[in-house]
């Protein structure tokens, strides 16, 4: 950034660096990104004309969340001496990191005889009762019941596993927070990475289910670490948020709960899309574990890689979601032990 | 002389919580005043001073004088409401020992962990281990939950830990208090080893005899203001009177 070295434009930028200035920045950039989105091919973002008002909330969406990167990714160029002091710390506290997702991954089974195992349990014996219940109802639409099911639960049980638990970490690290300095994210962060370990082991279940299971493999299976790449980014987002915002207000632990049965409902895990009234369809767009989930299933079930749409959707929701909770995580850090 | 800690202009606001049960009238009253549950309370006001390298440094008071306060915000867990302070060097924290002990788990366990809380990384926890069990005498119950054991046990080794380094910088919180007063000679040995190793050290104590064997310069808090600071025997005297 050698731009910054002009110390006319470093004051005038440091004048105009206020939280309104920004806000307005960021609407500004919203708009500015929507023009080259009109003018996309249509096989990238779909057809035109046949829903106009779906359409432009998708575009508009997508220059919103582009723009909220920005706005956040500038903050994080011009304090890049704090940024370098951050990445500094995360290198002394990597082993901390460790030892926690250690510990709870330790503590998660303690004393049960089968341990690990239940991991892998766990998922299978989910998604054999409910194979038991629904696939006769879906069976017309769906073909691979068990297949379709475990692959929209395990991601969706990763996202509430690793928002649920980080929520209350801060909290809970009350102890080490009030004694020693550790750097806060370590918290959220360690029960993300925590969850994400958990999903490997879904994940293996998934496996052993798709190969039991399908009756033609598709070789895109490989990729399915890039959705759940996404979700993780998406996941820590809103952790970091969530963990922040339960600091100050308890109540959201208990709110979140309903909130996320909610989002269960209204994410098609065990119901296939096509049962939902039209009215329904742009909603759940607006939902980012369905377009995770569908990333997911469109590689392991149909073997087709999503289009430039669509990962450009995944990514908007993702680096929107951390950002945001970046921002709110790093803002209030420092206040989170005055409310301890 | 270099410095190694320089506390400028350090102000400290805490909230202090007041759990009365309001009923809903009252709740919707005072959060519309923006005065719910807290009540502003001022911890250190406007606190300076400096500490050179290898220099002894007492802070006196009396409790409520904000003494663990300035430590804690030296040692980072706090952040200043107003003023900086800057520190030169790796800072060893004795502020509460076992602090960041996860009791479910064993003494090997946690020695790794709250290794891993000052930086250190597990290869090198590995290397100071057996001194760590040496030094806490706590061979016989290494695999042991520490939830069995018992509190000398737990700042024997916490103390270990945190002691296992060469630090720039040692933070002493009246924690030699703890443990039989054969451990309090081994603790007052090795702080002495590490104040003649070069270590600049900050000392809370209330006893006006250890901060003037040990100190060479000291602050007296009184209510979160700098009532004297300098020579030790100056500010003892002072404190003597208070």
């Amino acid at each position: 950034m050698r731009i910054l070295k002009n110390t006319y434009l470093k004051e005038y930028i440091l004048k105009m660096w206020t939280k309104t200035n920004l806000t307005r920045l960021a609407i500004f950039l919203s708009f500015l990104y929507l023009v080259p989105l009109f003018f996309l091919p249509e096989s990238i973002v779909g057809v035109r004309g046949e829903d106009v008002f779906f359409h432009t909330s998708k575009l508009f969406f997508l220059s919103t969340s582009a723009a909220i990167t920005t706005t956040i990714v500038l903050i994080f160029v011009v304090k890049r001496e704090y940024v370098r002091n951050q990445i500094l710390t995360m290198r002394r506290f990597k082993y901390l990191l460790y030892f926690f997702v250690k510990r709870d991954f330790l503590s998660r089974y303690r004393k049960s005889i089968l341990g690990v195992f239940w991991s892998l349990l766990n998922p299978l014996l989910t998604m054999l009762v409910m194979t038991l219940i629904f696939s006769s109802l879906f069976k017309v639409q769906i073909p691979n019941f068990p297949v379709y099911l475990l692959s929209g639960q395990i991601l969706f049980n990763f996202f509430s596993e690793a928002t649920n638990l980080a929520m209350g970490s801060v909290i809970a690290g009350e102890g080490i927070i009030k004694k020693v300095y550790v750097p806060k994210y370590i918290f959220p962060l360690s029960k993300v990475i925590s969850a994400l370990v958990n999903l490997m082991f879904s994940t293996t279940a998934f496996l052993i289910i798709y190969f039991v299971t399908s009756t033609d493999y598709q070789w895109t299976l490989i990729l399915i670490v890039i959705p759940m790449l996404y979700t993780f980014v998406f996941a820590l987002g809103l952790a970091l948020l969530l963990s922040s915002l339960a600091v100050f207000f308890r109540d959201l632990s208990y709110l979140y709960g309903v909130l996320l049965t909610i989002f269960m409902y209204f994410t098609p895990i065990f119901y296939p899309v096509s049962i939902l009234p039209d009215y329904l369809v742009p909603i759940i767009g607006l939902n980012p574990l369905y377009h995770y989930i569908d990333y997911f299933r469109s590689l392991a079930l149909e073997g087709v890689i999503p289009g430039v749409w669509e990962n450009m959707v995944c990514i908007g929701f993702a680096l929107a979601s951390f950002c945001c909770g970046l921002y709110v995580f790093i803002s209030q850090q420092d206040k989170h032990i005055l409310y301890l | 002389m270099t410095k190694m800690i320089s506390v400028d202009h350090v102000s400290m606001r805490f909230n202090l919580s007041k759990d009365r049960i309001l009923g809903l009238k009252e709740y919707v009253i005072k959060a519309m005043k923006r005065e719910l549950f807290y009540e502003e309370f001022w911890a250190l006001k406007d606190v300076s001073f400096t500490v050179n390298r290898g220099e002894v440094f007492g802070v006196m008071g009396l409790n409520g004088a904000g003494k663990s306060t300035i430590l804690k915000i030296i040692a980072g867990v706090f952040k200043p409401t107003e003023g900086s302070v800057t520190v030169n060097g790796n800072i060893a924290p004795l502020l509460e020992l076992g602090a960041g002990f996860d009791l479910e788990f064993s003494a090997r366990d946690n020695i790794f962990m709250n290794g891993a809380m000052f930086g250190h990384s597990p290869t090198y926890m590995a290397e100071k281990y057996n001194e760590i069990m040496d030094f806490a005498e706590l061979w016989d119950f290494e695999d042991v939950s520490m939830k069995n054991f018992s509190s000398g046990m737990i700042a024997r080794l916490g103390f270990a830990i945190a002691t296992c380094v060469q630090p720039e910088i040692l933070i002493v919180d009246e924690v030699l208090g703890v443990g039989d007063f054969k451990f309090r000679e081994k603790c007052k040995v090795r702080l002495d080893n590490m104040i003649q190793n070069g270590t600049t050290v900050l000392v809370v104590s209330h006893s006006i005899e250890e901060i003037k064997r040990m100190c060479t310069r000291a602050v007296l808090l009184k209510k979160g203001e700098v009532i004297a600071l300098g020579d030790v025997k100056e500010v003892c005297r002072i404190y003597s009177e208070v």
